[in-house]
């Protein structure tokens, strides 16, 4: 069970300079930004699957969730799922369905 | 040289000055009269006066990190901006070590092109992902990794000058100058 302070951590709203910046390539952005996990969700419903592949198998999104979300279980899951080597609308589906079921669990844990 | 409306004016002697230190910084007052076939008093006189007034910027070295057994990569970044903090931007781009030159552009949208440098494509990356794209206004980047050069450098020659004397970019070995285009009443090409 997540204790509610560290749920609340996790959810919390991250500065600018700490959001997670999505690229298609090696110094190619987007423009798209995600400074929360709620943020991050809803971008990766959207963002192109370039982006998606270009960041998963680079380990950006693990890195990003347990070195600044602080949420180790989120990215030992995103961990696991690069080693299915999903991509295209499979990657979607399957990140999305990870993302939000964990979103949702700390959601339920703060209230 | 002279003076008219606050611009400098050169004159043909001057170009050929200009052009000769282009070629090699290092030359001496007397190596470039003898090329010229005039007074080395006369060569002094006149880079000092361009010098004072800002048209000669600065004497610099071009260096070739690959002979020097340095490992890195160029790339050119574009960089499509907020027009209220794209003056910020450049600003925020010229303090970074890695940046190498910072420009504006006219287009549809307002753009500034830089040229960075970093060790590897990693390195590259991160700095971009972490401390250009977060600036205010940063509304995307394209990037270019430079694969290969034909041609570097700056040096000034027979491109805007009278008489046949006009103004083209070159590398020289060695030292090489930086020439004021704008204190001349141009626009830097």
């Amino acid at each position: 069970m997540v204790m509610t302070s560290s749920s609340s951590r996790i959810l919390r709203k991250l500065p600018r300079e700490n959001a997670f910046y999505f690229f298609t390539s090696i110094g190619n952005y987007t423009g798209e930004s995600a400074s929360s996990l709620k943020a991050f969700l809803k971008k990766i419903k959207e963002i192109e699957d370039k982006s998606l592949e270009f960041h998963l198998y680079r380990g950006d999104f693990e890195r990003w969730m347990a070195g600044t979300l602080e949420d180790e279980e989120l990215a030992k899951k995103i961990q696991d799922l690069k080693a299915m080597n999903p991509v295209g609308d499979t990657l979607r589906d399957q990140l999305c369905f990870i993302v939000s079921k964990r979103y949702e669990k700390l959601k339920k844990s703060t209230k | 040289m002279k003076i008219k409306d606050g611009a400098a004016v050169l004159d043909e002697l001057d170009w050929k000055i200009l052009q000769a230190l282009q070629e090699n910084a290092k030359q001496t007052y007397t190596e470039i009269g003898h090329l010229l076939d005039i007074a080395h008093s006369t060569v002094y006189d006149r880079i000092r006066k361009m010098e004072k007034n800002g048209v000669i910027k600065r004497y610099t070295t071009i260096l070739d990190l690959e002979k020097a057994g340095v490992k890195y990569v160029t790339a050119i970044m574009t960089i499509f901006t907020d027009p209220k903090e794209s003056e910020n931007v450049a600003k925020r781009l010229s303090e970074s070590e890695e940046v190498l030159e910072v420009s504006t552009s006219l287009s549809e949208e307002l753009l500034i092109i830089a040229k960075v440098v970093a060790e590897d494509q990693e390195k590259l990356h991160s700095f971009i992902a972490h401390s250009i794209a977060p600036l205010p206004g940063v509304l995307r980047i394209r990037t270019s990794i430079v694969t290969r050069r034909y041609k570097e450098g700056e040096c000034v020659k027979n491109f805007f000058g009278q008489g046949g004397i006009k103004l083209s970019k070159m590398e020289t070995q060695g030292r090489v100058f930086k020439l004021n285009l704008t204190s001349l009443g141009n626009e830097e090409p």
